[in-house]
């Protein structure tokens, strides 16, 4: 019998949770101040300055990394599951994992290019 | 001895692709996982940002210049909706994924999610206060 468990799971799972957790806590809050009230002038942004001191520290650049990565990650693992599960694709689940996980690596190795 | 691999063809009911539609809680169920491409897409986002930032005042105020399109603040919006959906979800989720004992008493699921939610609460008020002092 053909299943879609495979032994990586747990690896996956981990990397899903990570990028969940990291997101649900610092996404909404950036998204906003970034996205929509700078934009709309609710509040004024930092001198150029300012922020390239912050982004550029060598911490934040750790931490930024570590969200875009996981955040990646996160999105590889549920999308997958979205496309097997929503869509009914489950006989193509070599060809999904290797596109979602894939491309949560490219996207990774994308943001330490150019995080440094 | 030697045996032929029985292969059987499983029975299967036919699912149709959209059978998630019929229900408001398997709507939400695929919203919460489509969350998911709001949260990559932020990602990409803050690559961008960095990119920006990295080539200089003039590159950083071009995207500035770009965020503020009104096209651009209308999905960041929606995309602002969608991952604070990914938020809630999650913390309520949290205590289901993380059972937490101390000893032999197991931390209430609500002290769990209100944990994250004071978490979520105070990050998101010293960035936002960081970012409105700088």
């Amino acid at each position: 019998m053909s299943t879609i468990k495979n032994c990586n799971d747990p690896f996956w799972w981990t990397l899903f949770g990570a990028g969940g957790a990291l997101s649900a806590m610092f996404v909404p809050v950036l998204l906003f101040l970034t996205g929509v009230a700078t934009p709309l002038g609710w509040v004024e942004g930092p001198s150029f300055a300012n922020l390239s001191d912050v982004l550029l520290h060598p911490i934040t650049r750790l931490g930024a990394f570590a969200l875009i990565s996981f955040s990646f990650f996160h999105w590889a693992h549920r999308f997958r599951f979205t496309l097997y599960d929503g869509l009914q694709l489950k006989h193509l689940y070599q060809l999904i994992a290797v596109m979602c996980y894939g491309g949560a690596i490219v996207g990774s190795l994308v943001a330490g290019f150019v995080l440094w | 001895m030697s045996y032929t691999l029985h292969h059987p063809k499983w029975h299967r009911n036919a699912k149709p692709i959209f059978w998630w539609i019929r229900r408001w809680a398997y709507i939400g169920f695929i919203f919460r996982e489509l969350t998911s491409v709001a949260v990559a897409y932020f990602a990409i986002l803050l690559i961008l940002i960095y990119r920006s930032v990295q080539s200089g005042p003039e590159a950083y105020a071009e995207l500035l210049q770009s965020l503020s399109q009104p096209s651009m603040i209308a999905l960041h919006t929606v995309a602002l909706l969608t991952v604070m959906y990914h938020s809630i979800t999650w913390f309520n989720l949290s205590p289901k994924a993380m059972v937490v004992r101390l000893g032999r008493w197991r931390v209430p699921d609500l002290m769990i999610a209100g944990g994250n939610y004071a978490a979520w609460f105070a990050i998101s008020a010293t960035i936002a206060w960081l970012y409105v002092a700088g």
